[in-house]
């Protein structure tokens, strides 16, 4: 059961847009919402009102900064969860069969009836997509919200991740990314989605798309834009100045 | 292989769906609120609303636990200890509303002035304020004048119309869009969704703010600015774009004051518009030499040239506009190093300015006519669309910076054209159709007009034939002409001094005014329960409703608990704030989803029992019975003006009316049938030119929102503003005070200008170095989302953010704390690196850090442990000048409160520091202890 | 990663007992009567006591039967299950021994290969970890296998075998230590690679996702003081390898065996504390922990 089905034509993720995400935590707290009230044990938090609350959450939102030589330092924010591997080694380690991979569209799931609550899962993740609950004492995990996407109680275009539905920036994008074809691939293509530490071995399915250039504003001249040019800068007494130049445009209008 | 488990694809969400309005901030976005076995359980977007189309941010999809929070007060209370102890004791609401008609009745009968009645973030100020009136206070108003009146007023006297709900910008055509200062805070979801769509078609986004975070890290190009020279860096660009030639004339021909001549000849009009005898503005018509009404049919009004008469040369204001910011004092050069922005970067943005508002000019094939009747066969439109909100705003040069802004935005013609600006209805309102300001009171009667309004000269302004301000907060007073909200910030400190005159009893609604809605949160504790030799206290009586257990409780004497927003009436009304969009009339509800499972009650609904055991006109019947049943009862049957009330949509007896229409029984019922709101879609060929476009114009009027067409032109150019300066240059009858006349003269300038924050141009800037900005974590709303117990895990300290440069002077290192310190006082934070940062600004998060018990948080809560204000900084006051008089720390147009003019210097906390400075000690909890752990499922 | 106590425990206790079972089921001591019941009870008990210890580790101990099923992919899985036939199939030998002066070899030769491969499925369990590189290294496995062996051949007595193990022991740590230290920067995750960003610059954590702490953060993130780190290195080496290998090695005898085994069982939760606390989790790069 914990051995990964062979790989699914139909990949089931997310495509995250670094340039757009503005680190608003809305996803973070639909996720919450959603998952507390849905799919397993409620995502619990501990000490809530206290001195250390300490919360389960499926989707956290970092916020790194990057230096560079020549231009101003860039702030990006950071979206995180369950990549859904291909190779996923939260799955191969667990020892009950709790968790999988779901072999028709490649979802990564706990479940929760069968989990122990080892935490080798959590350890085997190089992402941190796995947060063991105080409460339950079991694994808890982004579902993709499989109890949405397929969900006949839900209108169709209801049908997408909570964190997808919620975005307000639009930065989060759910789909087939085994499609080449569907709107994710696409996406990915057009944009350079890349995937997280590809030195792990993962294959992660979520694909994350690089903040677009930044400070790249050439510096053109201005009077390159204007014609005939106004060369206005001296005071107005002066008729060859603005004056010249305002009955000219005046006229033509 | 054992065979994959099956989980549960299709669980029913919730047995009902109950559509209503978001309240976890101010954007006012419709939620799908589901419920399960009467509960409530899952929060989510409405996606049929107009504001948020089905997103929701962070705290609004933690609602439920804002519903849910153990902060929530559970009965009235009076309080039987000392004042700021927090000692309670539950009383019924009989008893509470009682005390309070035996508080207000005799001020109302002898000195209705002696209520000071301030709302807080309330979303009622139509009703609070229509209460205050008939009551006859003239002293109330909302937290504008802590917010953003800067841009607001600015906005108005500019172009009738200003950010956040009065406008937006055209998110699906923009092609440049340029974001000035913090604006995080305010429309939210709107913001992001168009940023969104700006970042899915790849326009570009330019962020202007000392921080590069939230929506600046995604900014295109990044313009780290020094605070508070926001205003020089636009004039620069204004400069540029002048020099260049790249403004659109005929735009400024047609629709502004640009060609209007202004009268030159010394004396009492000077400054003034040139009149015809039919008091019409002149302008200079090219063809003939002559000055003609600005609207005279067939003419070519000139920019250039002047009329002479009199051997006096009246020119337009476009003459003097250019003039001004041609000089050399606004090139990029000259205020490169003071704005932090390199020469060569400002004239690049304005080149790209430039750029894509003329050479990616946009048209729209729809044909419109002005209010001139002249016909247009398509909508041309300038693709440059800026936004500034708290940013700009919260500066003592912040008016005139908005209104800099807002030139800019004019001179290139991108004001109501595709691509640029555009108002959402009610707005564009002039100031004009606005109402004055009214504080005519007399004992039993109702005032004898609205509070605020919109001056028009020094004849509009709220003072005694001395000079005293009329108003307790010293609103459109000379020290603040234009306070169109009011200055909240002032009241406690101006009751505590008696001045202008003490108050017996001071009502709040939703204010944390005892924390982190004042500057100077330690001395004002101190004001609330300071006491005169008698032992009485200086401010007698203090009255406070809130839903929650505030820092605000335990200074109160009397506490009227709210309900959360969840079990209750409201309306999100034209007559208020409203959510339209720019396509759009928009208005909406909130209703009880849920019934109270405490002894509170929702505030607008005690505020009417409490009308009618007064007697206010309007609340009571000619019996002396109550008018209205409650809140929902208002909202239906209250007509402001006859055939126009509280909610536009579902008027008249059949329910079909817009805008105008009798009261609808079914009002609400119908509104909550259509999802708790009402959309009224503009027609296409009124959607732009809105002040000119005869067909929006008319529109309008048979929507109720103004009574006849009011077309105008843009003021470039500020009359009201001169008046000001004419009077202080000594003219007129009504006459300011001697130690103001400088600086109404300098200020008052009837074109944008920049000058240094007052704070700049008094403080040593050797001694404090540094800025100090805060700003609102998307995911909090002020105060609230700290007893949210979502949210405040996302957020629940405030460090100090600092510069590598700074970081490395002051050898700073993980862990660290550091001190703040500004001619006022004292913070000691934690410190964290952030080298997106202008350098000579630090920065930490507002409104998380929490006094001990408060909000019903544990007392070692990182909140209070790890946690400060700016707001102990800042004085609401300037440091005094030997003058002995009290100079407020305040835009001097508006009175805004100056709070990001804020300076200071760091130094690092000796080792071992780590607890926040400074510490006040726990305020009692009128409520129980909060549960330690959630796992809160709802069962179906 | 965080050095629990109840994997410490259970990882140095069950080594001990079950390197103790494969040298009294490969015969090197042949202990019957009450000799059996005491040098058998021994490594059952500690075996046990260390399946035990890791129960405490389960957030649902209950469910732990389930933990038998996964054995064709999980280490976990396998180790449980090896623990269970290795202390099975030893049975007939122990219980002959013990109570017919009779020891059935090949059943103490299965048990004691089923021991082996159990002391190697728990080191498995760490060293198949990819996203913690010291742990993901050849090195992993003899440290575990030489501590239990050479733990298991104090315990029995085998002063010599006990001395070459520990010594055996000794330079595994090292070597472990010397290559895990370079495990990090050789697995080639940095901040850059985990966000992604790394082509643009250099990549920092300006703030973590939530103002307070987290599972991940407790659970596998971990800070030690290089400082501290190397005085438990020398305890470890000394105390655990070193010492004992000096004690046998000078003088025989019980006691000697005695003072050996305590100074090795000290050294051992000084090592085996700091192969978890000395391990550091990718994810710690998503944390500026690094």
């Amino acid at each position: 059961m914990t051995s990964l089905p062979p790989p699914s034509a139909r990949k089931l993720g997310l495509v995250i847009d670094l340039d757009t995400c503005v680190g608003c935590h809305a996803c973070v707290i639909s996720c919450k919402g959603w998952n507390t009230e849905n799919y397993g044990a409620p995502l619990s938090d501990m000490d809530a009102y206290g001195a250390s609350p300490e919360g389960t959450f499926l989707n956290r939102v970092h916020t790194f900064e990057v230096a560079r030589d020549t231009a101003p330092p860039m702030v990006v924010h950071f979206p995180k969860s369950c990549l859904h591997c291909d190779n996923a080694p939260c799955v191969t380690v667990c020892p009950t069969g709790a968790s999988y991979k779901r072999a028709e569209d490649g979802i990564v799931l706990v479940n929760e009836s069968a989990c122990i609550g080892c935490g080798l899962c959590a350890w085997a993740c190089p992402y941190g997509a796995r947060e063991m609950d105080s409460a339950a004492k079991v694994m808890k995990k982004c579902t993709l919200c499989v109890d949405r996407i397929y969900n006949d109680n839900l209108p169709e275009e209801d049908r997408t991740p909570a964190c997808v539905r919620t975005c307000p920036a639009g930065a989060r994008h759910f789909g087939d990314l085994g499609d080449p074809d569907s709107d994710v691939s696409q996406l990915v293509a057009a944009r350079g989605g890349f995937d997280l530490m590809p030195e792990q071995g993962t294959a992660p399915v979520n694909k994350y798309l690089p903040p677009r250039g930044r400070d790249t504003l050439e510096i053109p001249d201005l009077a390159s834009l204007c014609a005939p040019a106004p060369q206005a800068a001296a005071p107005s007494a002066q008729p060859t100045g603005l004056l010249g130049w305002l009955d000219r445009a005046l006229e033509r209008l | 292989m054992a065979s994959q488990p099956v989980p549960d694809l299709s669980p029913q969400v919730s047995d009902e769906v109950r559509k209503t309005t978001c309240y976890m901030c101010a954007c006012r976005c419709g939620i799908n609120v589901h419920m399960k076995a009467g509960k409530v359980a899952y929060i989510e977007g409405n996606r049929d609303h107009p504001v948020n189309k089905g997103v929701l941010c962070a705290k609004g999809s933690a609602g439920i636990m804002q519903h849910l929070s153990p902060a929530r007060l559970r009965a009235p209370l009076k309080r039987v200890g000392p004042r700021g102890s927090g000692q309670f004791e539950e009383i019924s609401w009989e008893e509470a509303l009682q005390t309070a008609t035996e508080w207000l009745a005799p001020l109302r009968a002898t000195a209705p002035e002696k209520l000071a009645f301030f709302t807080g973030r309330d979303q009622s100020q139509s009703f609070t304020g229509w209460w205050a009136q008939a009551f006859g206070t003239p002293n109330w108003a909302a937290h504008g004048g802590f917010c953003s009146v800067n841009m607001a007023a600015a906005g108005i006297y500019t172009m009738r119309g200003a950010f956040w709900e009065f406008g937006q910008p055209d998110w699906d055509r923009t092609k440049l869009f340029l974001l000035f200062g913090v604006a995080e805070d305010h429309d939210s979801n709107p913001i992001k969704m168009g940023l969104g769509k700006l970042k899915a078609r790849g326009a570009r986004v330019i962020g202007v703010n000392p921080i590069r975070s939230g929506y600046n890290a995604i900014a295109d190009d990044w313009v780290g600015i020094t605070p508070g020279t926001d205003g020089l860096f636009i004039l620069s660009l204004a400069h540029e774009l002048l020099r260049a030639g790249k403004i659109d004339l005929g735009y400024l021909i047609r629709y502004t004051n640009a060609p209007y001549l202004v009268n030159a000849q010394e004396g009492p009009e000077k400054g003034l518009f040139l009149r015809g005898e039919d008091g019409k503005p002149l302008v200079r018509d090219r063809r003939t030499g002559q000055a003609v009404a600005w609207d005279s049919p067939d003419i070519a009004p000139d920019l250039a040239n002047g009329v002479e008469i009199g051997g006096v040369t009246h020119l337009p204001v476009f003459r003097h506009l250019a003039d001004r910011y041609l000089a050399p004092e606004y090139a990029p050069d000259a205020v490169a190093a003071r704005c932090g922005i390199p020469a060569a970067r400002i004239r690049a943005i304005a080149a790209e300015i430039a750029r894509v508002a003329f050479e990616e000019e946009i048209t729209i094939n729809q044909p419109w006519t002005d209010f001139r009747g002249q016909k247009h066969d398509s909508m041309i439109g300038r693709p440059v669309a800026m936004h500034a909100m708290r940013g700009v705003s919260a500066h003592s040069n912040g008016f005139q910076t908005a209104r800099a802004l807002h030139m800019l935005q004019i001179l290139i013609g991108s004001v109501e054209t595709p691509g640029g600006f555009r108002f959402k209805p009610p707005y564009p309102k002039p100031p004009e159709a606005h109402p004055r300001p009214h504080a005519g009171h007399k004992p039993g009667q109702p005032l004898d007009g609205p509070h605020l309004g919109y001056p028009l000269g020094p004849e509009h302004l709220l003072i005694q034939n001395d000079n005293t301000p009329k108003r307790i907060d010293k609103a459109f007073s000379w020290e603040a002409p234009l306070s169109a909200h009011g200055l909240m910030h002032m009241v406690i400190s101006n009751a505590h001094a008696g001045d202008p005159y003490p108050v017996d009893t001071l009502f709040l609604y939703m204010a944390n005014m005892a924390w982190n809605s004042s500057m100077n949160t330690s001395a004002v504790m101190e004001m609330l329960t300071d006491q005169n030799p008698d032992g009485s206290y200086k401010i007698p009586r203090i009255i406070y409703s809130d839903a929650y257990s505030s820092e605000m409780v335990a200074f109160a004497d009397l506490i009227l608990p709210d309900t959360t927003y969840l079990e209750r009436h409201d309306c999100i009304s034209l007559l208020d704030r409203p959510i339209c969009e720019a396509e759009a009339l928009a208005d909406s509800i909130r209703w009880p989803v849920v019934a109270p499972d405490r002894d509170g009650r929702p505030f607008q609904t005690v505020l009417l029992d409490l009308g009618a055991r007064l007697g206010l006109p309007g609340m009571v019947r000619e019996d002396g019975s109550a008018k209205f049943k409650d809140y929902a009862d208002y909202i239906t049957n209250h007509e402001r003006r006859p055939g126009v009330g509280p909610l536009a949509g579902f008027r008249g007896e059949d329910g079909t009316g817009k805008g105008r229409g009798a009261p609808n029984p079914g009002q609400i019922e119908a509104y909550i049938q259509n999802g708790g709101f009402w959309l009224d879609h503009i027609p296409q060929e009124a959607q732009f030119f809105k002040p000119w476009n005869a067909a929006y114009q008319d529109w309008a009027v048979a929507r109720g929102l103004y009574d006849s067409p009011q077309p105008y032109v843009f003021n470039l150019y500020g009359e009201p503003l001169r008046k000001f300066q004419l009077a202080a240059e000594g003219h007129g009858h009504r006459q300011p005070p001697d130690h103001l006349r400088e600086r109404l003269i300098q200020t008052m300038n009837p074109l944008p200008i920049w000058y240094p924050t007052f704070t700049d141009a008094e403080t040593d800037t050797a001694e404090y170095p540094l800025h100090a900005l805060t700003q609102r974590p998307m995911a909090h709303y002020h105060s609230w989302g700290s007893q949210n117990a979502w949210l405040r895990q996302l957020h629940g300290h405030t460090p100090l953010y600092v510069s590598g440069e700074i970081w490395a002077q002051h050898g700073f290192s993980e862990g660290d704390w550091a001190t703040l310190t500004s001619p006022h006082g004292q913070i000691t934070l934690p410190v964290v690196r952030m080298d997106a940062l202008n350098p000579h600004t630090v920065w930490t998060w507002n409104a998380i850090a929490k006094r001990r018990g408060a909000w019903a948080l544990g007392e070692e809560a990182p909140e209070a442990t790890r946690s400060s204000l700016l707001n102990h900084l800042i004085h609401e006051l300037l440091p005094p000048k030997g003058d002995g008089l009290r100079w407020a720390n305040s835009d001097p147009i508006t009175g805004q409160a100056a709070w990001y003019d804020l300076r200071v210097q760091i130094e690092k906390a000796p080792a071992g520091q780590s607890v926040s400075y400074p510490a006040h000690p726990a305020q009692a909890s009128p409520l129980p202890k909060a549960p330690r752990d959630l796992a809160h499922q709802v069962k179906g | 990663m965080h050095p629990a106590p109840s994997l410490i425990l259970f990882t140095v206790l069950s080594g001990l007992g079950f390197g103790l079972l494969v040298w009294l089921g490969f015969g090197l001591r042949a202990p019957t009567g009450l000799g059996a019941i005491i040098l058998f009870g021994l490594g059952y008990g500690l075996a046990g006591a260390g399946l035990i210890a890791a129960a405490f580790h389960l957030g649902h101990p209950e469910r732990a039967l389930l933990a038998f099923t996964q054995w064709r992919s999980s280490w976990l899985s396998r180790e449980a299950v090896l623990a269970l036939a290795a202390l099975a199939m030893m049975a007939p030998h122990a219980a002959s021994s013990a109570f017919w002066a009779t020891p059935l070899p090949v059943f103490g030769w299965l048990g004691a290969v089923l021991a082996l491969a159990t002391i190697l499925a728990t080191a498995m369990i760490y060293a198949q970890i990819r996203a913690v590189p010291r742990w993901h290294h050849w090195s992993t496995l003899p440290v575990f296998l030489l501590a239990a062996l050479a733990g298991g051949a104090a315990l029995a007595a085998q002063t010599t075998l006990a001395l070459w193990l520990m010594a055996a022991l000794a330079v595994a740590m090292v070597v472990h230590w010397v290559a895990g230290d370079r495990q990090f920067a050789a697995a080639g995750s940095t901040a850059g690679t985990a966000t992604g960003l790394g082509g643009l610059g250099r990549v920092r954590l300006l703030e973590p996702p939530h103002s307070g702490r987290n599972y991940l953060l407790r659970e596998m993130v971990h800070e030690v003081g290089r400082k501290h780190a190397q005085k438990l290195r020398l305890i470890a080496l000394g105390a655990g390898a070193a010492l004992p290998a000096l004690v046998l090695a000078l003088s025989g005898g019980y006691l000697a065996v005695a003072r050996a085994l305590l100074a090795h069982l000290g050294g051992m939760l000084a090592q085996r504390w700091l192969f978890f606390a000395e391990a550091e989790h990718v994810v710690g790069l998503y944390y500026g922990k690094r």
